[in-house]
C-alpha cells in the first residue's frame, strides 16, 4: 500500500519536533517540519499540547489542514491528514533504568547492553560483585528511584543462590518508582531459568515482576532480544502511562512510541545491514551524548549520561581535565576565564555563540565530549567476556583475551554526527573537522550529520509493525534517510603508521565521473581538503611501506569514494593526533589545520 | 521557535508565593488548612524506613541455607535488642553450640533459606518538615505535606550552593557594583543573611563559612573556586544537598558582575527584614533557581501589587544580556528584526536590537534575559 504522507514526532525533553514525510512524484521526501517547546512539565502538564504546536506550525507552512478538533486526521482523505502518525519520546528526562547481574563484566553487562540498546539510561549496574555492601546498594536502589529494573545472572543451570541475594537486597529495598505513587515497579527477570521460582517467591507482589527469557543463557551466547522487547512494553505499559498526556498520545499513534534513543538504535542497525556496512553514529546533546555502532554485525549503543553541550558541560570539562580542552582552543584566554565562561553556558543553557570565540570554545568542549564519548563506547562495545576460547600454538604470542574492543577504526565505513554542535554548526567544515578531531577515523571512512536530527522518527518508522504498512513504511524511512536525512560531508582519508615529519606518506589519484583526474601527495602532519560533489570519484590510494590506509602497510588501495559538501579530506595527521604543548606552536598548527579547511572566518 | 529567549529571573516586589513542604514518604501532617505558620513549625513528620543489614546465617553457623530457618530463634516481624541472641545451632548433645547475636537493634524482616541470610531492619529515622516561611496553610496534602502561601517579595537568582536557610537580611555594600570583601564580614553577621554587589572571593565567602553567617547573596563568584568549596568539581548544576551551614546565592552568573539594579534596589528595600532562602539549583528540564523569600508585612502589602507578566520580549521590554560578549549588561529592546541575523560567528539566529548606554547592539534572543519586575 502506498503512502500519502506520514506525520511524525519527537518528544525531546525540552522541544517537540514535528516532521511531514510525503510522497512526492513516487517518492518519498521530507517536506515540511515544525517545532515547539515540550510541555510535560507544569503548567501544561500534557504531552499533547506540544505536539499539537509543533503540528499547527508545520499546518501553517504546508497550508494543509492536519487536525481536526485537536485531532491528528487519519487516514489522508483529499488532502486533508496523514496516513500514518507516529511518535517517540525521550521528554521528561527519557526512560531511567536500574540493571543487576552477577559478575559485573559478565551477566551485568549483557542486562547493560539489552537497557541501553532498548534506549534507556542505565543509572547504575549492581553486581554481586561490584565492590557494594548490601547496604550500600540498598541505599543505591533507594536514591535512585529507576523507572525499571532488569535483573539477570546466571547461566541456565548455573547459580542460584547470588542471583537470588540481588532480589533479596532489592526487596529488602522496596524501590519506589520515579513517576507517580500508585503502580509497582516493573522488574524484569532475565537470569538463570532455574531460580525463577525463587525469584518469583522473594518479589513476591511487592513489584511487577515479568520473567523473560535468560540474557546470558550459555556464557558464549547473549540473547538480548526478548530483554529489549519487554522494555520496549513496559516503557508503554507503565512509564509511559504515568507521563503527563500519553495516554491520550498513544491512543493517537499507529505505532507503539519508542524511547527516542531506541528508535535511532534500530535505524543505525537497519541501514548497516541493508548496506553490509560498519557505522558509527552519534548524537550530541545538551545534557547526554550518545553514541552507536555496528561492527561485525554486532550493535552497540552508549549513553554518557553526563557529557553534553549546556547542562552537563562544566562535567566535560571536569572529566576531560582544563588543558585537554584548552588545546584545541585558537587563541589566547585566560584559564579562569574560560572556566567562568563555561560555567556561565552550563547555568544560562540556552543561550548560543555570538562573537566568533565563544564558537571557538563551545567547539574545544565538543571536541572533547565527543572524544570522551567514544573512548566509552570503545570500552563498552566489545566482545562476550568469560568466554573460553581454543588457542593454537599460533597464538601462543598474542596477549590478546575475551573482550576486547568491536570498534576498529580502519573498518569503519560511515560516520554520522548530530546534534546542535553537529548539525547546526555555521559552516561544515567545522562540522567535519570535528567529527576528525575527536573520533580520529583511520584509513577511509565517509562523513556525514543529520540534517535536522530525524534519526529518531525514521527509526520507528522504520519499526513500524501492522503488516499493511511495514514495508511501505520502511521504504519510506530508508529514502528520506538517504536524500533528506543525511548531509554528506566528504571522505576523510587518513593512512595510519610510522613516518618522519614532512615525509610524503601517500599518493592519491582520484578520476572523477566527468573524466577529470586529479593527483595528490600527502605528506606527513598535513591537513588538506579536495572539493569534490558527492559522487562516485575512482580513486586509487597508495602509500609508503611504513603507513596503511586499510589494506596492509604499503599495499595501494584501488576504490571508490564520495565527495560531498566539504569534499575529500586528507589527514596526515597522528593517531591519535598529536598538538604541540608550546604554545606559540600550538596556536600555529590549529591555525594551519584549520585554514586548510576553511573552517572559520579571518582570525 | 517562537520562544526562543530566556524566561526571566524573578524579581518582584509583592506577589503570593507558594511553597510546598512535601515528606520524602507518607507520614502525618500537623497543620490544618487557615492555620497560621512561623518558618519553624513543625507541619508533616514521618517515620524512613531503618537502614538493612543483611547477615549470612549460614555462613557463621557453618549450615546450610535451607536449615537457616531451623537455627534461627528470632523469627520474621520479631524486634530484637542488639546483643540479643538470634540464631544458635543445636551443637553436639546440647554442646559445643554456635550462635549469632544481633548486631542493631531493629527487627527481622526475612530469612531466605536459599541464600541462607537474613535481612535485618534498623529503627526508623524520624523526619520532620518545617514551614520554612511564615505564612497560611493554604492547602493540605493528605499524608504527604501542606502548602503554605505567603505574601512576599521574591527574588530568584541564577545559581546557589547549600540548601534552604533563613535569618535576618543586611545590606552590607554600598552599592551594587561593589565586591563583598571579607574584611566586610564580621562577627556580628553571626546567623544572618548578607548581601554583596558584585562578588565575593573564595577567601571572603569562606569567612562567612567561618563566622556561621547563614547565607550570602552577590552578583558572581568564580566557578574556579567552587572545587574548593564543595571538595568536587560541579559538573552538573544540580545542587542543594551540600552542607555548608552558609548558603550561597548568585544573582548573575560566574565572574565579576555587578548585580543587577532591580535585585539590588528589592533586597535594600528590605535590609533588616527577616528572609527565607534556598540556594538549590537543578539546571535541566524542570529547572529550579535559588531564591530568597521576604514575607511582607502591612506596609508592604500596600505597595504596588504584582501582576506578573510571563509575556515573551516586547519592544520597550528591559532585557539582560546573558553571554559574553556584552555579558551582564542591560538595556531596553528597541528593534525585534523578523529576519535571522548573522553572527561574527556565523550561526544565524534571531535577534533583538537593544540600547544600552545609548549605544544600539545587536544581540542573539536566546542570549538574552527579561528582567520580571512588577
Amino acid at each position: 500500500m502506498t503512502l500519502k504522507s506520514i506525520l511524525a514526532t519527537d518528544c525531546g525533553s525540552t522541544t517537540t519536533k514535528a516532521i511531514l514525510i510525503e510522497n512526492i512524484d513516487g517518492e518519498y521526501r521530507l517536506s515540511h517540519r515544525g517545532e515547539a517547546p515540550t510541555t510535560v512539565e507544569a503548567p501544561f502538564e500534557d504531552v499533547t499540547r506540544g505536539v499539537l504546536n509543533a503540528v499547527m506550525e508545520i499546518e501553517e507552512l504546508a497550508g494543509r489542514k492536519l487536525l481536526n478538533d485537536e485531532e491528528i486526521i487519519t487516514p489522508q482523505t483529499d488532502g486533508d491528514g496523514v496516513d500514518i502518525y507516529i511518535s517517540t519520546s525521550s521528554a521528561g528526562g527519557g526512560l531511567q533504568m536500574m540493571v543487576a547481574g552477577v559478575v559485573k563484566s559478565m551477566s551485568g553487562e549483557s542486562a547493560e547492553r539489552a537497557a541501553l540498546g532498548a534506549g534507556s539510561i542505565v543509572m547504575d549496574v549492581m553486581a554481586s560483585n561490584d565492590g557494594r555492601l548490601p547496604h550500600q546498594k540498598i541505599k543505591r536502589i533507594r536514591d535512585l528511584r529507576p523507572d525499571m529494573i532488569l535483573l539477570s545472572g546466571g547461566i541456565d543451570g548455573g547459580t542460584v543462590s547470588h542471583v537470588v541475594e540481588l532480589a533479596e537486597i532489592l526487596a529488602a529495598a522496596n524501590p519506589q518508582p520515579r513517576l507517580g505513587q500508585n503502580y509497582k515497579l516493573p522488574v524484569i527477570y532475565a537470569g538463570n531459568k532455574k531460580a525463577q521460582e525463587q525469584i518469583k517467591d522473594t518479589l513476591g507482589d511487592m513489584v511487577d515482576l515479568d520473567v523473560v527469557e535468560n540474557i546470558r543463557p550459555v556464557l558464549e551466547r547473549e540473547n538480548l532480544e526478548p530483554s529489549r522487547d519487554k522494555i520496549h512494553d513496559l516503557f508503554m505499559e507503565h512509564v509511559m502511562q504515568q507521563a503527563p498526556g500519553y495516554k491520550k498520545l498513544m491512543s493517537w499513534t499507529d505505532a507503539p512510541i519508542m524511547p527516542t534513543p531506541g528508535a535511532v538504535g534500530s535505524l543505525i542497525e537497519m541501514i548497516a545491514e541493508k548496506e553490509n556496512i560498519t557505522v558509527v553514529g552519534v548524537d550530541i546533546g545538551g545534557a547526554t551524548t550518545d553514541i552507536f555502532s555496528v561492527f561485525e554485525g554486532k550493535f552497540n549503543r552508549t549513553v554518557s549520561a553526563n557529557l553534553g553541550m549546556s547542562y552537563s558541560i562544566c562535567n566535560v570539562l571536569a572529566e576531560s581535565g582544563l588543558d585537554n580542552v584548552l588545546r584545541w582552543v585558537p587563541f589566547d584566554i585566560d584559564r579562569k576565564e574560560l572556566t567562568n565562561r563555561i560555567g556561565n553556558k552550563m547555568i544560562r543553557p540556552t543561550t548560543v555563540p555570538q562573537s566568533l570565540e565563544e564558537l571557538f570554545i563551545e567547539q574545544a568542549i565538543a571536541r572533547e565530549a565527543l572524544r570522551l564519548s567514544f573512548k566509552q563506547h570503545k570500552e563498552f562495545a566489545v566482545g562476550l567476556k568469560g568466554v573460553q576460547t581454543e588457542r593454537t600454538i599460533s597464538d601462543a604470542f598474542d596477549q590478546s583475551s575475551s573482550g576486547q574492543s568491536l570498534v576498529n577504526m580502519m573498518d569503519l565505513d560511515l560516520l554520522v554526527g548530530s546534534g546542535g554542535v553537529l548539525s547546526h554548526a555555521p559552516r561544515r567544515e567545522q562540522s567535519a573537522k570535528m567529527l576528525i578531531d575527536s573520533f580520529m577515523p583511520e584509513g577511509i571512512t565517509q562523513l556525514a550529520v543529520d540534517s535536522i536530527f530525524m534519526m529518531p522518527q525514521l527509526g520507528v518508522l522504520a519499526n513500524i509493525d501492522k503488516e499493511d504498512l511495514a514495508d511501505e513504511a520502511r521504504k519510506a524511512a530508508l529514502e528520506v534517510f538517504h536524500k533528506d536525512c543525511l548531509i554528506r560531508l566528504g571522505t576523510c582519508i587518513t593512512p595510519v603508521g610510522i613516518a618522519k615529519s614532512d615525509e610524503i606518506i601517500a599518493s592519491i589519484e582520484m578520476i572523477f565521473p566527468n573524466g577529470s583526474t586529479i593527483k595528490q601527495d600527502l605528506k606527513k602532519n598535513d591537513f588538506l581538503r579536495l572539493e569534490a560533489p558527492y559522487e562516485a570519484i575512482k580513486t586509487t590510494i597508495t602509500p609508503i611501506k611504513r603507513m596503511n590506509v586499510g589494506a596492509g602497510p604499503g599495499e595501494p588501495i584501488v576504490t571508490e569514494i564520495y565527495g560531498g559538501v566539504v569534499g575529500i579530506i586528507l589527514d596526515g595527521r597522528d593517531r591519535p593526533i598529536s598538538i604541540p604543548s608550546d604554545p606559540k606552536k600550538r596556536l600555529s598548527e590549529l591555525k594551519k589545520w584549520s585554514q586548510a579547511i576553511n573552517e572559520y572566518p579571518e582570525y | 521557535m517562537a520562544h526562543s529567549y530566556t524566561p526571566g529571573l524573578k524579581v518582584i516586589h509583592n506577589t503570593k508565593v507558594e511553597k510546598i513542604r512535601r515528606l520524602p514518604i507518607k507520614g502525618d501532617v500537623l497543620k490544618k488548612v487557615g492555620e497560621l505558620l512561623e518558618p519553624d513549625d513543625i507541619v508533616a513528620t514521618t517515620d524512613l524506613p531503618g537502614n538493612v543489614q543483611m547477615i549470612k546465617i549460614a555462613n557463621l553457623l557453618h549450615v546450610g541455607p535451607s536449615d537457616v530457618k531451623d537455627v534461627m530463634i528470632a523469627k520474621e516481624g520479631q524486634f530484637v535488642k542488639k546483643g540479643e541472641l538470634i540464631a544458635e545451632t543445636e551443637g553436639i548433645f546440647g554442646f559445643f553450640k554456635s550462635d549469632v547475636k544481633s548486631p542493631i537493634d531493629g527487627t527481622i524482616e526475612s530469612i531466605s533459606n536459599v541464600t541462607g541470610q537474613i535481612v535485618m531492619r534498623d529503627a526508623p529515622i524520624p523526619v520532620e518538615i518545617d514551614a520554612y516561611t511564615s505564612g497560611t496553610v493554604k492547602e493540605v496534602f493528605v499524608n504527604e505535606g501542606v502548602k503554605v502561601e505567603v505574601d512576599a517579595a521574591f527574588i530568584q537568582g541564577i545559581f546557589g550552593i547549600g540548601g534552604e536557610s533563613r535569618g535576618i537580611m543586611e545590606v552590607v555594600v554600598e552599592d551594587r557594583n561593589h565586591e563583598l570583601r571579607a574584611d566586610i564580614i564580621s562577627e556580628s553577621h553571626k546567623g544572618k543573611i548578607i548581601v554583596g554587589g558584585s562578588f565575593i572571593s573564595l577567601k571572603a565567602y569562606k569567612k562567612a563559612i567561618a563566622l556561621g553567617v547563614a547565607g550570602v547573596v552577590v552578583g558572581g563568584f568564580n566557578y574556579f573556586d567552587l572545587e574548593d568549596i564543595l571538595g568536587y568539581t560541579l559538573g552538573v548544576a544540580i545542587t542543594g544537598s551540600e552542607e555548608l551551614g552558609t548558603s550561597l546565592i548568585v544573582t548573575e552568573g560566574y565572574g565579576n558582575i555587578k548585580m543587577g539594579q532591580n535585585t539590588y534596589d528589592l533586597l535594600k528595600e528590605h535590609h533588616g527584614k527577616f528572609v527565607s532562602i534556598n540556594g538549590a539549583t537543578q539546571i535541566r528540564a524542570g529547572v529550579i533557581r535559588p531564591e530568597i523569600l521576604i514575607p511582607l508585612d502591612a506596609d508592604g502589602l500596600n505597595k504596588n501589587k504584582t501582576s506578573s507578566s510571563g509575556q515573551g520580549i516586547n519592544i520597550g521590554s528591559l532585557v539582560r544580556v546573558i553571554r559574553a560578549p556584552y555579558f551582564g549588561h542591560m538595556g531596553k529592546v528597541v528593534g525585534l528584526p523578523s529576519e535571522l541575523k548573522k553572527m561574527e560567528s556565523e550561526t544565524m539566529v534571531r535577534v533583538a536590537e537593544i540600547k544600552i548606554d545609548g549605544e544600539k547592539l545587536i544581540i542573539p534572543r536566546s542570549n538574552l534575559e527579561m528582567i520580571e519586575i512588577d
